[in-house]
């Protein structure tokens, strides 16, 4: 026996409300008499007034660090995916940044396995591009990809894939199993020593800058190598209003080029340096008031396909302590919807079948995954998420469920909550509780109720 | 004010409050016993993490004229090198009882984490951070810049005087220089003009707000006439590192952008000439400008005393009583925005700190 959902007055999509059952894993009715439907059944039915709610597609986030294996006192593959649930996701891709890497089929399977043995999110390794990231040798694309862990996105994340060769190689390569190589773009020459984006603020407070031009002189080279060898990019953390212009040129090109945008890279600048809080350090760094008009531009045109976090959680010790010596990466997984939905939604840029796009629809094409980022109708696995437009919260960072609290919202007056998530018809999250006790609810084998398709 | 981290810390009033008591406490370092009582019983430790001898030199025998206890941690040979957290340390030397803490660091920003962070209660004083800020030696040259160029024989140290209408060309490696940033700070809210003369390669992206005119040309701001030429000096790491070097060679270097008797001679006649140190001679500036009677560079390293007792002292015992005996007066405290007249009384007591 298992728990069905009754949704009442809910808006999928932020469009016309109504009721949606979910049962049997699945969207089994839309609809006013969605209810009677369930009345057939023998499951314990829980109803949810939804009223003033919007119905999402489970979110997707294509760039996650779970930390596991090797930094398990930042983040581990359970506390990073229960992050994941309560800020609305049903999918993560896991950063191959990991020690050991995740750069052999053996590793992807581990994280792979262990993400699914948790259950809160789908857990989707992200495959090194090169051995140990160290941008010598191609790691062993095709056994990743024909591995358990079906392997789609390979990323040296972290690092840039700099040598042309090798970054033409694995473009090439990935063709041959419909992978996608996503680029940490950081020309590593010009970023020696980078502290912070390059600027006003960096040559007044004398932290090493990071220029835009690294960026974005990376970006122009890989589009034009996607473009050469025909095969797909896929831009990591795009930063820059250059690298939104070269984008918008390549897509115009016929480039088959995919790029996100971090919520921190929609919302924060590198004003935020001036405290020297190594919680706003960040690679690539935090850039200026007009790139952040740029990218959300580029977010709000199509220019840039999708919104991920780049969750990247830090001990303590590795932030408490002066900037240059601190780590990069600030954390995201449970406020990324509420950022996109203060600078896109409340703004008037997007709606909300537009942040369905951005962070359910678009990640799960590009990472290939079958049974996510549906749309959502009677028959679809039931990857949701119900969302509360109008609370609002304030971050505060101790309280959320990530095992790190390099949160660079702290503090911060948030918009919107996650009221509940469903994996495959289960909530991984209700009233916005992670839910641990999923036995009672999923009749005690909530593992084998995540069916990931290998 | 509780610590000392930027010249931008200071406004005008603050900063001549600071010009002022350093003057004070030059007074009192010509005489036979220049000891003061004012901070006995306090602790002040210098936490260097970057060689600096000078520096902490010119501390450590502030704090001691001001009978202050001094405690001198480097990282070389303590549990630093170890790999204790700048947090672990300043906990311990906050569990030591410091009254301030005179930190040395290589990262931009450790001072104002280490003031910050809670980590301690001790008024902290900026040595000198990353390519950040040096407070004190932008108050050690602005007190020196005021002593020769607004001074006169009633008023010698220029006392309540700034430096507007004067004009400063600051010269060299901009890019990596804390002693830069803090002198364009400072020297703009004391009212002077500032000029920064460096190869392109050495002025950061971004220098564009900074209240200071550019020019990648000596010799056309040498020509306009400036009261002060600040040389600073240039690390030979910078001409190996960071694709092959920031210029092409020492030689293109001197020949661009040194001082040398050639152009010394250029200047007007009361202009001066300065300078950090420790000094390259023979790439940024010659023998010749280093030892010319327009130089003040010796004079600079005593006014570094004197200016490093008045910043401890303002910091520490900001209630008016220097110690200096009732003939000097009384010092007006840092924080403190009402104008006190700030002319030091009976100047007939002060010998002259040095002479030109």
């Amino acid at each position: 026996m298992t728990t069905q959902y009754l949704l009442k007055d809910v808006a999928p999509l932020g469009g016309d409300r109504t009721d949606v059952l979910v049962a049997g894993g699945l969207v089994a009715a839309i609809g006013a008499g969605a209810g009677d439907a369930a009345e057939n059944a023998p499951d314990d039915l829980h109803v949810i007034d939804a009223t003033g709610m919007v119905l999402l597609p489970g979110l997707v986030d294509l760039h996650t660090h779970l930390r596991e294996p090797g930094r398990e006192d930042a983040e581990t593959i359970v506390s990073g995916t229960r992050a994941a649930a309560v800020g609305g996701f049903t999918a993560v891709h896991a950063m191959a940044n990991t020690t050991p890497t995740q750069d052999t089929a053996g590793v992807v399977e581990q994280v792979w396995r262990i993400g699914r043995e948790a259950g809160w999110t789908d857990v989707h390794p992200v495959g090194a591009v090169s051995v140990g990231l160290e941008g010598q040798h191609l790691a062993e694309l095709g056994a990743m990809a024909d591995s358990a862990a079906r392997v789609r996105v390979f990323s040296d994340d972290g690092k840039c894939v700099h040598d042309p060769v090798l970054m033409r190689r694995a473009l090439e390569y990935t063709k041959a199993f419909d992978g996608v190589v996503a680029q940490h773009a950081q020309e590593p020459r010009l970023t020696e020593g980078a502290q912070m984006h390059e600027g006003v603020v960096s040559a007044e407070i004398g932290l090493a800058g990071w220029p835009a031009v690294a960026e974005e002189a990376i970006i122009a080279r890989d589009v034009l190598l996607a473009e050469h060898v025909g095969a797909r990019l896929h831009v990591c953390h795009l930063s820059t209003a250059g690298s939104v212009e070269i984008v918008r040129w390549a897509k115009s090109r016929g480039i088959d080029v995919t790029a996100e945008v971090t919520p921190h890279h929609l919302v924060l600048t590198d004003e935020e340096a001036r405290g020297y809080d190594p919680v706003f350090k960040v690679n690539p760094p935090l850039r200026t008031q007009a790139d952040v008009d740029a990218v959300r531009e580029g977010l709000a045109d199509g220019t840039i396909d999708i919104v991920a976090t780049d969750h990247a959680p830090h001990t303590r010790e590795d932030k408490d302590c002066e900037w240059a010596a601190a780590a990069f990466g600030m954390t995201g997984l449970e406020t990324a919807l509420s950022v996109v939905q203060q600078t896109m939604v409340d703004t008037g840029r997007m709606t909300w079948a537009d942040v369905a796009r951005v962070l359910s629809e678009n990640p799960a094409r590009i990472g290939r995954l079958d049974g996510q980022g549906r749309a959502i109708a009677v028959g679809e696995p039931a990857n949701l998420v119900l969302v509360d437009p109008d609370a609002r919260r304030v971050v505060v960072p101790e309280e959320q469920a990530t095992a790190s609290t390099n949160s660079p919202m702290r503090g911060r007056e948030l918009p919107g909550r996650v009221v509940a998530t469903f994996l495959r018809g289960r909530a991984t999250v209700l009233d916005g509780v992670p839910q641990d006790d999923r036995s009672s609810t999923a009749g005690g084998t909530p593992r084998a109720a995540g069916r990931v398709t290998p | 004010m509780r610590h000392l981290l930027s010249t931008t810390d200071l406004d005008r009033a603050a900063a001549v409050r600071v010009l002022d008591t350093a003057a004070q406490m030059a007074a009192t370092q010509g005489r036979q016993i220049k000891k003061l009582p004012t901070l006995r019983g306090r602790t002040v430790v210098n936490l260097f993490f970057e060689d600096s001898t000078r520096t902490r030199i010119s501390f450590e025998t502030a704090a001691k004229r001001l009978s202050a206890d001094v405690i001198n941690f480097s990282a070389k040979g303590s549990s630093l090198s170890k790999g204790e957290s700048l947090k672990d340390t300043v906990l311990t030397l906050q569990a030591m009882g410091a009254d301030a803490i005179v930190v040395r660091h290589q990262a931009s920003g450790a001072p104002h984490t280490l003031a910050h962070a809670g980590w301690t209660d001790a008024a902290v004083v900026n040595a000198g951070d990353g390519m950040h800020q040096h407070p004190t030696q932008a108050l050690l040259d602005a007190f020196t810049i005021r002593r020769h160029l607004t001074g006169s024989a009633t008023n010698p140290d220029g006392v309540g005087n700034d430096l507007a209408g004067l004009h400063v060309a600051v010269v060299g490696d901009v890019l990596h220089s804390r002693v830069a940033r803090s002198n364009v700070d400072l020297l703009h809210t004391l009212g002077a003009r500032v000029t920064l003369v460096a190869p392109p390669t050495l002025l950061p992206v971004g220098v564009g707000p900074w209240p200071a005119e550019v020019s990648y040309r000596l010799d056309d701001v040498l020509a306009q006439g400036p009261d002060a030429v600040m040389m600073l000096r240039v690390q030979r790491e910078r001409m190996s590192t960071a694709g092959g070097g920031f210029f092409p060679s020492p030689l293109e270097y001197t020949r661009l952008y040194g001082l040398d008797a050639r152009r010394l001679a250029g200047l007007p006649e009361h202009s001066i000439v300065l300078h950090p140190g420790p000094m390259n001679r023979g790439l940024e500036i010659s023998a010749d400008a280093a030892d010319s009677v327009r130089s003040v560079i010796v004079e600079q390293v005593a006014n570094g005393v004197a200016v490093r007792m008045a910043v401890l002292y303002l910091l520490l015992s900001g209630d008016g009583d220097t110690g200096v005996p009732p003939a000097t007066g009384a010092i007006p405290a840092l924080t403190s925005t009402p104008a006190t007249p700030a002319t030091a009384p009976a100047r007939s007591t002060t010998p002259e700190v040095s002479a030109r």
